[in-house]
């Protein structure tokens, strides 16, 4: 008896594997989905190739006035000569190292922080609420022996960030008493809370920057010369603390009745409840929405040009003024909104960390 | 300790209701003289400025021109009459924002799922490309590089020698009713109620028999046969007022604005970038179970999709939808930064510079996008409660 020998399986066939079969797969499964395929190519290469050769082939590296933009490409010359002002404005030049210092503290924060390895948190996130605010204020406005810069002279992507960061920290605190009073069980309590919230949600950024540009000065004795950015920085705060509190809310009643029901049982008090037992299981839930109010706080703070605060759109709008340099919006604008891009695209996908990384299973 | 030791004030410290009421008109009252504050400093600081406050200023004449009015308006029309023609160019741009961007959410939704690769690709690098970039930036995208490439009036575009692009704007022919033009509508109003018939009709016999009826194809038939054969029968009542060249720019027919476009353009591409999440997320919550049965029961792909994915797709899509139409409108107020005259630019801006009554013309601004919120909301509600499965 002959043993049994199984004859190795065949290959599948090369227009099932591979390069191939992907292909056949994913690209032309079907006349209309190759039909799809080819079109989507065609417009990828007719758009792409003449961008790429504009932006980068025939573009203008180098040079100091647009005389040296002979190439008939992109003339980034226009964005390295002001480079300077669309990411600090006015500030003066001999004191760039304050908002740079500022700022490397900042990301250091940002990394202890938000890297999961790096130990010690809570010192860290006390230091950053606490001390790090007055420090980040007295290196960018002055005194304490360092020249005060008012903040008229503050522009470019320095402001974009200083309105984004301190309207997202103000917001927050805000945000939670704000959701914490609409879920109260004091009908006075609740009532202000749904108005405050409701009113802020219901229009539009652009009109409570003109009110705080306009109005705001109307309701302080004598404080019609507030400061600008103040000002902006009020209407911005409201907004963003209602939209923060109802990312807060959706935390809240993400949470099961038993939380609330179990801290009420061990006698906890109202405050007690809340900071011991429901908000720092809430704050999970709530990081990655906090994380896209960010995000479209920081795309909003772009509006600010309209009440005449030069923030990096700001800068660039005015240096497209100059007569010097007419004529090149595309590039301005292509600059500024990689800027934009660049912070809002990593900041969305670390939301997108942090939900996979917080998701404990226990998603419904 | 001992309930029993405590004194009458200690005990009223301790009773719940006691303690919220104290404390919520502690808050009233807090609230109250934040509020009366506000409006005695804004009382002091007005007369101080000399301004007088109340709405009287709204039939004074406006004395300023508006480049795109959709009813009767000039110079000498009063500042009330501005607030109309602003809020009708803001529904306007929202009206026409919120159709484009649908359909081209919609599009870019269902091509996130396709089978094909490079549209799925493709689709994702447009939805993260232009989700992360601040609209106001798009607009002036539009506005400043896109338009600017177009040609001056003399070398406009021209299609058909009656539709003409140029850097002023786009010119269309414009309908101008002739005799028997009431008639016509009537014709149309009836075609319009023929069809709400026939879908009300056709439901019902799907619901009493089973058998199906091809109601959107008869709808559009039924429409666009009266709109072609009721023009000639009733003796064609419009004739088109063509766009001219005259001098340095066209005259008569309908005058689109550059602004108008570019606004267009940002809002719905923006936008287009969340509906198409909202789409794709939406047919994404149906259960995989829901297509397997389909295949099981033998109901095709085309009935698949329009009977049972998208009915109940709808019902997790409609809700973050409505937001997103609602931040469409008030986006739209952008348009004060290209000179659009919607209702922001042209009532809290122009307005409120002639006039300088800033409280009361804010104040109007915010009501406006205010109602126009509570209103989606409440529609929003009443189809939550509509659409929402009822548990047993």
């Amino acid at each position: 008896m002959s043993e049994f020998i199984p004859k190795p399986a065949r290959p599948a066939p090369a227009t099932e594997i591979g390069v191939i079969g992907w292909a056949r797969k994913n690209l032309f499964s079907s006349i209309p989905n190759a039909a799809i395929t080819l079109l989507t190519v065609y417009v990828l290469w007719s758009v792409l190739v003449p961008f790429l050769s504009w932006a980068f082939v025939n573009a203008d590296w180098v040079g100091s006035t647009r005389a040296d933009c002979t190439s008939g490409g992109a003339c980034w010359v226009f964005i390295s000569v002001r480079f300077n002002l669309f990411m600090y404005g006015f500030y003066p030049e001999d004191s760039y190292w304050r908002p740079n210092l500022t700022f490397i503290l900042l990301i250091g924060f940002l990394i202890w922080l938000s890297i999961p390895r790096i130990p010690f948190k809570k010192i860290g996130a006390i230091l950053a609420l606490t001390v790090y605010p007055v420090l980040a204020y007295v290196l960018l406005y002055g005194g304490f022996g360092l020249e005060v810069i008012p903040t008229h002279r503050w522009g470019g992507l320095m402001l974009t960030l200083v309105l984004a960061l301190i309207g997202i920290v103000v917001a927050i605190p805000i945000g939670v008493i704000l959701a914490l009073g609409r879920r109260s069980e004091m009908p006075v309590v609740r009532m202000v809370c749904v108005i405050f919230i409701e009113f802020w949600r219901g229009v539009p950024l652009i009109t409570i920057l003109f009110m705080a540009s306009v109005m705001l000065p109307l309701f302080f004795v004598g404080g019609t010369d507030a400061d600008k950015l103040m000002r902006a920085l009020i209407g911005i705060v409201m907004f963003q603390s209602a939209y923060m509190a109802e990312v807060v809310r959706g935390g809240l009643q993400a949470l099961s009745k038993g939380q609330f029901e179990g801290a009420d049982a061990l006698g906890l008090s109202y405050w007690q409840k809340m900071f011991l037992v429901v908000l720092p299981q809430a704050m999970k839930i709530m990081i990655p929405g906090i994380v896209n109010t960010l995000i479209s706080l920081f795309k909003d703070t772009s509006l600010i040009v309209i009440i005449g605060l030069l923030d990096i759109l700001g800068m660039v709008g005015q240096a497209l003024a100059d007569p010097a340099w007419l004529g090149y919006p595309a590039e301005g604008y292509l600059f500024v909104a990689f800027t934009f891009w660049i912070f809002c695209f990593s900041m969305s996908r670390y939301s997108i960390y942090l939900e996979n990384k917080l998701n404990t299973g226990h998603k419904r | 300790m001992n309930p029993n030791n405590r004194n009458g004030l200690s005990r009223l410290f301790y009773n719940p209701t006691a303690r919220s009421l104290f404390f919520q008109a502690l808050i009233l009252g807090l609230l109250l003289y934040f509020v009366m504050t506000i409006v005695g400093n804004v009382m002091t600081n007005l007369h101080q400025r000399g301004i007088s406050t109340g709405f009287g200023f709204l039939s004074q004449p406006a004395g300023f021109g508006i480049s795109q009015t959709l009813i009767e308006y000039n110079e000498t029309f009063s500042f009330g009459r501005t607030f109309f023609v602003g809020l009708l160019n803001t529904l306007l741009v929202s009206f026409l924002g919120v159709i484009a961007a649908t359909f081209l959410g919609v599009i870019i939704g269902i091509s996130r799922i396709s089978p094909n690769w490079m549209l799925r690709k493709i689709s994702m690098v447009y939805v993260e490309i232009l989700r992360n970039i601040p609209l106001l930036l798009q607009i002036f995208f539009w506005y400043y590089v896109v338009l600017q490439t177009l040609p001056r009036p003399r070398d406009s575009l021209s299609f058909g020698e009656s539709i003409f692009i140029n850097i002023r704007g786009v010119f269309l022919p414009k309908p101008v009713p002739d005799a028997g033009f009431s008639f016509y509508v009537a014709l149309l109003v009836a075609s319009v109620v023929a069809v709400v018939a026939l879908t009300i009709w056709a439901k019902r016999r799907m619901r009493d028999t089973g058998q199906q009826f091809p109601v959107f194809w008869t709808s559009i038939a039924i429409l666009l046969g009266t709109a072609v054969i009721g023009f000639f029968i009733t003796g064609r009542p419009m004739v088109l007022d063509y766009p001219e060249l005259r001098g340095l720019n066209f005259r008569g027919g309908i005058t689109i604005l550059p602004e108008l476009i570019a606004l267009w353009f940002a809002l719905t591409i923006y936008t287009s970038t969340y509906i198409g999440e909202i789409v794709r997320s939406g047919i994404e919550s149906v259960s995989h179970g829901q297509t397997e049965a389909c295949r099981a029961l033998g109901i095709n792909e085309g009935q698949r999709m329009k009977l049972v994915i998208l009915p109940q797709a709808m019902r997790v899509m409609i809700p973050p939808m409505t937001s997103q139409y609602l931040n469409l409108t008030k986006n739209s107020s952008l348009a004060t930064a290209i000179g659009y005259p919607d209702l922001v630019s042209v009532f809290a801006g122009t307005t409120l510079n002639q006039t300088g009554q800033a409280i009361e013309i804010i104040s109007m601004t915010m009501m406006v996008y205010l109602t126009i919120s509570i209103l989606v909301s409440m529609f929003m509600n009443w189809f939550n409660r509509r659409v929402a499965l009822v548990e047993r």
